[in-house]
């Protein structure tokens, strides 16, 4: 890979009318999106009821990866900043509606509504400033807010991701466990440089049996324990008891200690058997800056 | 854009504390056929703002899960949320009435630096 497409120029304008075609003309392309979009569908553990679902697919693109879930008889939105990539999908007839939006704006949907997110190497984009008014973490932010807000309860979000580095890959963990989402790094074939995916697996509401993260792929296709990192963030699960987001503890906002304080822990040593010198007016006095 | 999504749609701007339901100014629609699945629209149903939907298509008033048994509202309500397709329009916020417009059935949510 001679340079990563992040790197390049910012979404909407990599991803022009030409590019779009020549992305979506590639065979090679076609099947690798096709198999991260049914690795990701998979790993959305919807209920095995033949029960078609309405899902959220972002990035979607030229509809690639929203062709694997129309096949899998699903409802779909997807959202995409490039008009260009939309146009190809408009063109290939796709049975999803499709969305012109920055997923780093919000994704602009109520509440509750969706059943599942994918998305298939697309989040990534969001660690790039790409306009001197973006701030990566704000639009993160507004990114896994609103999507853990959209989601229904206890509906999973899949997000195939191809991070610069590692600093990049805690920075949207960071981001998603802070929204209120629980889960994991599920990485298929960590142990090469080709075929290593890794997949986000996040998941609303309370932890349980259904929440753990399931392995990823080795390189049979044999189950294989994830990579150190991964374990790590397996037990990062926030245990949250309802849909509120965590709150955040307040920070403590006394003007400095008060006298009041001074003489209690005056109080606490002496009773320790410390040292103390005698409570006079001038204890606690406030004192220049210079001090 | 079908009738589902517009459902599910809300305004993001800045300042608007509830930019839900768009408000359809259409200029052109049409209709495609889609399966009907009496599975998803069960599921669906629960979660649709029935008022929202009402305003944009013909539907009975009031609507509650027990008329999901009679097939005749299931292919209303069916043909309502997937089969109308708005394809070229304006969708307007209504608190702040900025316009999202809507070209091929894509309606363009970018929204602009300062209403983030």
């Amino acid at each position: 890979m001679s340079s990563r497409p992040e790197l390049q120029a910012p979404p909407d304008i990599f991803y022009n009318d030409a590019e779009a075609r020549k992305y979506t003309s590639s065979s090679r392309i076609i099947e690798i999106q096709a198999k991260l979009s049914e690795r990701a569908l998979e790993l959305l553990a919807l209920p095995d009821d033949d029960v078609p679902r309405l899902l959220l697919d972002i990035g979607c693109g030229s509809g690639l990866s929203g062709e694997t879930l129309s096949e899998n008889g699903h409802q779909w939105i997807g959202l995409d900043i490039s008009q260009s990539m939309l146009n190809v999908a408009l063109e290939r007839e796709v049975e999803g509606d499709l969305l012109v939006g920055d997923m780093g704006q919000g994704l602009g949907l109520r509440p509750g509504v969706i059943d599942g997110a994918i998305s298939i190497s697309a989040v990534q984009w969001l660690c790039n400033a790409d306009k001197s008014s973006h701030d990566p973490r704000l639009r993160l932010k507004a990114f896994f807010g609103s999507l853990y807000r959209c989601l229904a309860r206890g509906a999973r979000a899949v997000l195939q991701v191809y991070p610069e580095n590692l600093a990049q890959r805690e920075l949207i963990l960071s981001f998603a466990m802070r929204a209120g989402f629980a889960g994991g790094v599920v990485v298929d074939f960590p142990h090469s440089t080709k075929s290593r995916k890794e997949y986000l697996v996040l998941t609303c509401g309370p932890p349980s049996i259904n929440t753990s993260v399931p392995t990823g792929k080795g390189e049979d296709g044999e189950s294989c324990s994830e990579d150190e990192s991964s374990g790590d963030e397996e037990n990062q699960t926030v245990s949250i008891s309802d849909r509120h987001r965590p709150r955040k503890r307040q920070k403590i906002t006394k003007k400095g200690k008060g006298r009041e304080w001074i003489l209690r822990k005056k109080e606490q040593r002496r009773r320790r058997g410390d040292d103390v010198h005698p409570d006079t007016k001038y204890t606690a006095r406030k004192r220049k800056p210079r001090f | 854009m079908k009738l589902l999504t517009h459902n599910m749609l809300s305004s993001n701007i800045k300042g608007a504390a509830n930019g839900f339901p768009l408000r359809i100014e259409v200029e052109k629609a049409t209709e495609k056929q889609v399966e009907l699945n009496a599975g998803f629209l069960r599921n669906v149903f629960p979660i649709i703002e029935w008022k929202a939907l009402v305003d944009a298509a013909q539907l009975p008033e009031v609507a509650d899960s027990s008329m999901l048994d009679s097939d005749n509202f299931l292919n209303k309500f069916h043909n309502a949320l997937l089969e109308l397709h708005l394809e070229k329009d304006a969708l307007v916020c209504p608190e702040t009435a900025r316009r999202f417009p809507v070209s091929q059935g894509i309606p363009n949510m970018l929204l602009l630096e300062d209403e983030v």
